[in-house]
């Protein structure tokens, strides 16, 4: 009799110890090899490897399927690698100081200045990429220190989600002014039901929420103790003070603040398209999408930019990076951009392919519009955006509970000035 | 498959040794201590590479690491160099790690007295007979078995001040509803604390009642013909003869609790406002998240240096005992 285990192979379940010794011996020598050989992984001639945060399923099977085609146009084998998103950076670190790096790195782009910085990335100009039709944010979106070092399939931010029928049935218009969304939350605000619901936790979440209510006021990231970043931390603490944001708002993730909308116990949110597959799975849920408000009417509403982005890792084979490169640049080509954009609901980095996009998914149409004016994290600040992000997540969760937003942020920004 | 290998062992070895030693020419005393040596080498051998490899090495690296400059680009160049005591001051001038030092301590003795206290009170009652103990026990020991960031998750959903089940409870029984758990500064690090306690009663209660099993029935009898009462006889009897198991129970738990890192991530990420920092979620924080290596050693080193002192503690603790 044989089990099949769920790796599929056969096990026979007699010769207990054999089954026991072998592999004990087998892991052994194995162990031995490896520490022996340095633990320098050998590169296959002919496969190359894209590392990835591609860990769902679905994404795994959009990127293995965009892989595929692209192994077929070049003429090569590509192979995926899929590690979790909070260890891509750390996992590649690593893979340098072992000289095993992949040959192309996605790396999320708050994270890829501290790797280019850190003499990882070969710009990507030099491998003959260009950045044509592609949008100056979204340029600046891949580049450090004027350099374009990372191109993006397709990027996401932040927009406003509400409940149609509830709003319908208080008989409100979606807000576009900070004033207007102030008094439409309160309005929306009954029972176990706040008006609106966003992050202000602990970690890039809340900091990526954050960043529209303080770009559209003017903040800067490089000054966090001005008037304009204060404004926006008022303006927040006046929505929780008001009732209108739950008190948990603090210790809540952007997928806790889904949870809540899809449960009905927010009227409108803050939020990313990453979350409109689960929107959809949801029956009976009629949503709607718009630009996140500005202060006065006719501000621009400047959104984040979010999303990974594909680059070339410092490997010091230059024949594998221009052939890396060749890789980038089929998926990240228009009709790539345009397939990923439809499976993942982000909008494509290209023009063209953001044009063609629209007329697909009419429905997110606002996002389109908030991309173009969105910025990118760390344009300014490069990769000290780590230290600007821990003191600022924790000036506006001192702020809203309980501190002055302008001695919270004071602090906040000696503690970015000392820390350099 | 230690326990095959022994008793293969034992009736090769004992009736053969004699007989050898008889038939062939004798080995020199001298020879066979050397040979007895080297075996026993042999046997330590592997433990002390392991333990140099696996200890020792990531040890002294992490002290060497945090007199260095250790950056991102440190894994490029392999450069990383010396800085003298800059990463030290940096950490300690950071307001941070004072409050994160003292946050530990609250964590670290909350959580013991709680689980402690708890532990063997559940350990004392489980002692008697009665119907359905050994299903009760089991259970109680489910939150041992369910992994720290899965029970994080839970519990940060069970105390949401507005839709979690425990304020609804409380609401429904007329005391409170509105206690905001996690989310305001002065409540996050005693919720915090409140699971931990959940997560190490079981540890401790089965740990002591282990204890509790090898206290002889026959004291217990002697005390009450003696007229002691039920407290006297615990106090008296069965706290003195468990003293070797609380130690034990203690350090360990001091062991685990001090180095918290998972459980306080998947709960509230260090906020609000830094109110639940701990020195585990620094060093992670500062190496991670900063990707300052050299701070990040810093305040691991110092994590490591109080678990040596209470190991030594320890140690002499039972050395003593065994006099």
């Amino acid at each position: 009799m044989t089990e099949i285990s769920p790796d599929g192979t056969d096990r026979r379940p007699s010769r207990r110890t054999r089954r026991i010794v072998v592999p004990l011996t087998v892991v052994s020598a194995i162990l031995t090899g490896a520490v022996l050989s340095g633990c320098g992984q050998q590169r296959d001639d002919d496969v190359y490897t894209v590392m990835n945060s591609s860990t769902d399923e679905s994404y795994h099977r959009w990127d293995g399927d965009t892989l595929a085609r692209c192994s077929k146009q070049l003429g090569i084998t590509i192979e995926q690698q899929s590690v979790p998103a909070a260890q891509v950076m750390t996992k590649a670190l690593r893979m340098a100081s072992s000289k095993s790096l992949p040959d192309v790195l996605q790396l999320d782009a708050s994270e890829m200045p501290t790797f280019a910085e850190a003499g990882g990335l070969i710009p990507l100009k030099d491998l003959g990429l260009t950045t044509t039709d592609i949008p100056e944010g979204i340029v600046d979106f891949g580049s450090f220190d004027g350099k374009y070092y990372g191109a993006a399939r397709t990027v996401n931010t932040l927009a406003l989600f509400y409940n149609k029928d509830t709003l319908d049935k208080a008989g409100l218009k979606v807000p576009t002014t900070w004033a207007e969304m102030q008094s439409t939350a309160k309005k929306l605000t009954q029972g176990k039901r706040y008006g609106l619901a966003l992050s202000a936790g602990g970690a890039e979440d809340g900091v990526f929420q954050f960043t529209p209510f303080m770009w559209s006021n003017g903040g800067d990231e490089s000054k966090l103790d001005t008037p304009e970043v204060a404004g926006a931390l008022d303006y927040w603490k006046a929505l929780l003070k008001d009732g209108s944001l739950s008190k948990s708002t603090v210790n809540w993730t952007q997928a806790d603040v889904n949870d809540q909308f899809m449960a009905g116990n927010a009227a409108m949110m803050i939020n990313g398209p990453w979350q409109v597959e689960t929107l959809n799975a949801k029956k009976g849920l009629n949503w709607g999408i718009a630009e996140i408000p500005v202060p006065e009417a006719g501000d621009d509403s400047v959104g984040p930019l979010g999303g990974g982005v594909l680059t070339v890792p410092n490997t010091g084979d230059s024949e594998r990076e221009k052939t890396a490169a060749k890789i980038i640049g089929c998926m990240a080509g228009e009709q790539e951009q345009i397939t990923y954009a439809l499976n993942s609901w982000m909008v494509p980095a290209n023009t063209k392919a953001a044009a063609v996009w629209r007329t697909k998914a009419p429905e997110l149409a606002a996002l389109a519009g908030q991309v173009s004016t969105a910025r990118s994290r760390t344009a300014k600040v490069g990769a000290q955006w780590s230290s600007v992000s821990l003191a600022l997540q924790s000036a506006f969760q001192s702020a809203l509970t309980g501190e002055s937003s302008e001695a919270a942020l004071k602090r906040a920004q000696q503690q970015v000035t000392s820390g350099n | 498959m230690s326990s095959t290998t022994a008793s293969a062992a034992v009736p090769h070895t004992e009736p053969k040794a004699p007989a050898a030693g008889a038939a062939k020419k004798p080995v020199s005393p001298r020879r066979a201590k050397r040979r007895r040596q080297l075996a026993q080498w042999g046997f330590i051998a592997p433990a002390v590479i392991f333990m140099a490899l696996f200890f020792g090495y990531p040890l002294v690296r992490n002290i060497v690491m945090s007199f260095q400059d250790y950056s991102p680009s440190t894994f490029f160049t392999g450069e990383a160099p010396f800085n003298g005591t800059d990463n030290w001051s940096n950490v300690f001038d950071d307001g941070l790690f004072g409050k994160a030092l003292w946050q530990t301590i609250l964590f670290t003795v909350g959580s013991l007295v709680g689980q402690f206290c708890i532990g063997l009170a559940l350990a004392v009652f489980f002692s008697r007979r009665f119907p359905l103990n050994g299903v009760l026990r089991s259970l109680i020991l489910l939150p041992w078995l369910v992994p720290m960031v899965v029970s994080g998750i839970v519990w940060r959903r069970i105390f949401d001040q507005d839709t979690g089940v425990l304020n609804s409870f409380l609401g429904t029984i007329g005391i409170g509803g509105d206690t905001p758990w996690l989310t305001s500064t002065s409540m996050a690090l005693v919720s915090v604390i409140l699971v931990n306690i959940w997560i190490g009663i079981p540890f401790n209660m089965v740990i002591l009642y282990g204890g509790l099993q090898e206290v002889p029935k026959e004291l217990h009898e002697a005390a009450s013909l003696d007229g002691a009462s039920a407290w006297r006889t615990f106090r008296s009897v069965t706290l003195p003869m468990l003293k070797p198991v609380i130690t034990v129970v203690l350090v360990l738990g001091f062991m685990s609790t001090v180095k918290i890192l998972d459980l306080v991530l998947a709960l509230t990420d260090g906020g609000p406002a830094d109110s639940t920092q701990t020195l585990g979620t620094l060093t992670y924080q500062n190496s991670f998240v900063q990707m300052d290596f050299g701070a990040g050693a810093v305040v691991g080193n110092i994590l490591i240096l109080i678990s040596a002192v209470f190991a030594v503690f320890y140690l002499r603790v039972n050395r003593n005992e065994g006099k």
